[in-house]
């Protein structure tokens, strides 16, 4: 009886710890699932190591030491794939049973278009390695990108509230310094072309280096971090003024005011608009062909130039662009719906 | 320096200018706030009593005159004002708590930032206020749940957590439903008995003459008549504050 009467107030903790459970779950398949392509395994099997290692609640369930498990298998298998690429070997040099089930198969035109563009000579490693890299960049210029951006952001809005309070002198002078620097930065960046940015990067500035994925990271990092700024900037001043007299007359100073109150209730309003650049920015990178990068456009675009026939593999490059914006868009909104919940 | 001991804040000459003095919204205030005093202000809107209250703990930069709290200038550069503020407790017209915070969170974040409290002492701080105002069972809410007496109840227990010498009060009961009025204000009235220096803008007229140790009556960024309530409102000298009173009375 009294059992009974106590499930309803367990409940909401179980439903949340299964969630993350399933979470974790997800993370592990995906990783193994992925295994194959570098970087991004890892980058699921480490949300799975997160997420496993955050919520103590949901390390009971079987569910997440699976999925902790099977993170540890796609990191495993990762290493194995990409340093023997022993999972396409078998088809490159099919044994004789297979060839004499799959004839008909392999008679197709589909088949042998597939196989002329992706098969022969190994020409899938375009896309792989195209691929990594770029997650390789996408990662690190988001990275780069908010980091940019966040202090854009704060210089910028700082210079906007503490102008009349601060008293002149040197701190003054250095922030109005600052706020004309981020000024400049934002005009020149949203003022050129992205192509334009990275080519001068990379033909002017690191003429001497041949680091194109360096490059690349810096060319969108920095091109990110002046749209992040102006997102992050719109997301503090749609924050009611109230909340930052509050916090400043509980005793808070400027600094504590933003971290514990502003820039929290800023994060949920701009998390769309900040997701959606990301996505611009992951397909914004396929311009990196320009400097010779080989990204995923560039290998897809290799490949049509060796085998001539222009369908096969840019609709793969296209598809593949498509399904990791599917995803990433999912993620986002599993994560503003966990946000919502705080708030009701 | 100054013979009574028991002034907590001195206001001197407090002038707020906009516009290179085209606007005046504070031209020339002086008064003292004793310990355990009830000062309530009233005035029409643009008086300048909103600007007056928010200059005392400098949430308005005043452009001239001084503002002395427990015998400092407040607006000298070595005054670490985050550290005053935290002596004066203040209440918005608009509540302005934490959205993204539980109330309790609301009520324990700056004792545990500021004052170094532990959560535990925190909390059990934080819980016995919200029992002072009978809101102990809403400690896991979020503001947004809450009806607007029960936010500015809150918004007054959040900055009674950090023990302050004063309380500001600017408009709290402007913003209610009028049924919801009377709930903030007896929290206001028991505040005031147990002894708490109180500094409130009001128009609760009511409120002014039952709890008030003194009223100050502003128009035009001055104050034009100070007096205990009786006086006040049974004998008002200023024109201006005469035709005040028949308009809200």
């Amino acid at each position: 009886m009294s059992d009974q009467s106590n499930l309803p107030v367990q409940e909401p903790a179980l439903v949340n710890k299964a969630k993350k459970a399933n979470l974790i779950l997800v993370f592990g398949i995906l990783s193994v699932l992925f295994s194959i392509i570098p970087l991004a395994g890892i980058v699921f099997a480490i949300l799975a190591f997160c997420l496993f290692a955050k919520n103590r609640s949901a390390r009971t369930l079987m569910k997440a030491e699976v999925g902790k498990t099977l993170a540890i298998i796609g990191i495993f298998v990762n290493i194995i794939a990409s340093a023997i690429e022993l999972l396409f070997y078998p088809l490159n040099n099919p044994p004789s049973w297979l060839s004499v089930l799959r004839s008909d198969f392999l008679a197709s035109s589909f088949w042998i278009d597939f196989e002329n563009n992706f098969i022969s000579e190994k020409r899938y490693l375009y896309i792989f390695k195209g691929l990594g890299v770029t997650f390789e960049v996408t990662f690190f210029a988001v990275l780069l990108g908010i980091a940019l951006g966040v202090i854009v952001a704060l210089v910028r809005s700082s210079y906007d509230t503490l102008k009349e309070e601060m008293r002149g002198g040197f701190g003054k002078g250095l922030l109005w310094f600052f706020n004309k620097l981020c000024g400049v930065y934002l005009t020149v960046i949203r003022g050129t072309p992205v192509v334009v940015q990275l080519m001068i990067i990379y033909f002017v500035i690191f003429a001497s280096s041949n680091n194109k994925i360096l490059v690349a990271v810096l060319a969108f990092g920095i091109n990110s971090g002046a749209y992040v700024a102006e997102i992050i900037r719109g997301g503090i001043m749609s924050i009611d003024r109230g909340q930052f007299e509050a916090g400043r007359s509980l005793g808070f100073g400027y600094v504590r005011t933003m971290a514990f109150i502003i820039i929290p209730q800023a994060f949920k309003t701009v998390l769309p608009a900040l997701a959606n650049e990301f996505i611009v920015l992951i397909k914004e990178t396929s311009v990196s062909g320009y400097v010779g990068l080989q990204e995923l456009t560039k290998g897809g675009d290799i490949i049509r130039s060796r085998t001539y026939s222009a369908f096969m593999p840019l609709i793969a490059v296209a598809i593949i662009y498509l399904v990791i914006v599917m995803f990433f868009s999912w993620l986002v909104s599993l994560l503003e719906r966990r946000l919502k919940n705080s708030e009701r | 320096m100054s013979a009574d001991n028991n002034v907590i804040i001195s206001v001197k000459d407090l002038k707020k200018y906009y516009n290179d003095g085209e606007v005046k919204a504070l031209d020339g205030v002086t008064t003292d706030i004793k310990k355990g005093e009830v000062v309530v202000v009233i005035g029409p809107s643009g008086s300048g009593k909103s600007t007056f209250l928010r200059s005392l703990n400098l949430l308005e930069r005043p452009t001239g005159g001084t503002i002395t709290f427990e015998g400092s200038d407040i607006m000298a550069p070595s005054t670490d004002i985050n550290k005053l503020r935290q002596k004066m407790g203040m209440v918005f017209q608009h509540f302005n708590l934490f959205p993204h915070l539980t109330i309790l969170r609301n009520m324990t974040i700056a004792p545990m930032k500021l004052n170094g409290l532990s959560k535990e002492d925190a909390e059990k701080k934080a819980l016995s206020l919200l029992e002072r105002v009978g809101l102990a069972d809403r400690a896991k809410a979020y503001p947004s749940q809450l009806s607007g007496g029960q936010k500015q109840r809150i918004a007054i227990v959040r900055a009674l957590a950090m023990d302050p010498e004063v309380m500001l009060f600017d408009e709290p009961t402007s913003a209610l439903d009028p049924e919801m009025v009377g709930e903030v204000l007896d929290v206001m009235k028991n505040l005031a008995k147990a002894g708490m220096t109180m500094v409130c803008v009001t128009h609760e007229m009511g409120f002014a003459r039952e709890v008030g140790t003194r009223v100050i009556f502003m128009d035009c960024g001055r104050i034009i008549e100070e007096n205990t309530p009786e006086q006040i409102f049974t004998n008002p000298q200023n024109e201006r504050l005469k035709s005040f009173l028949q308009k809200v009375l």
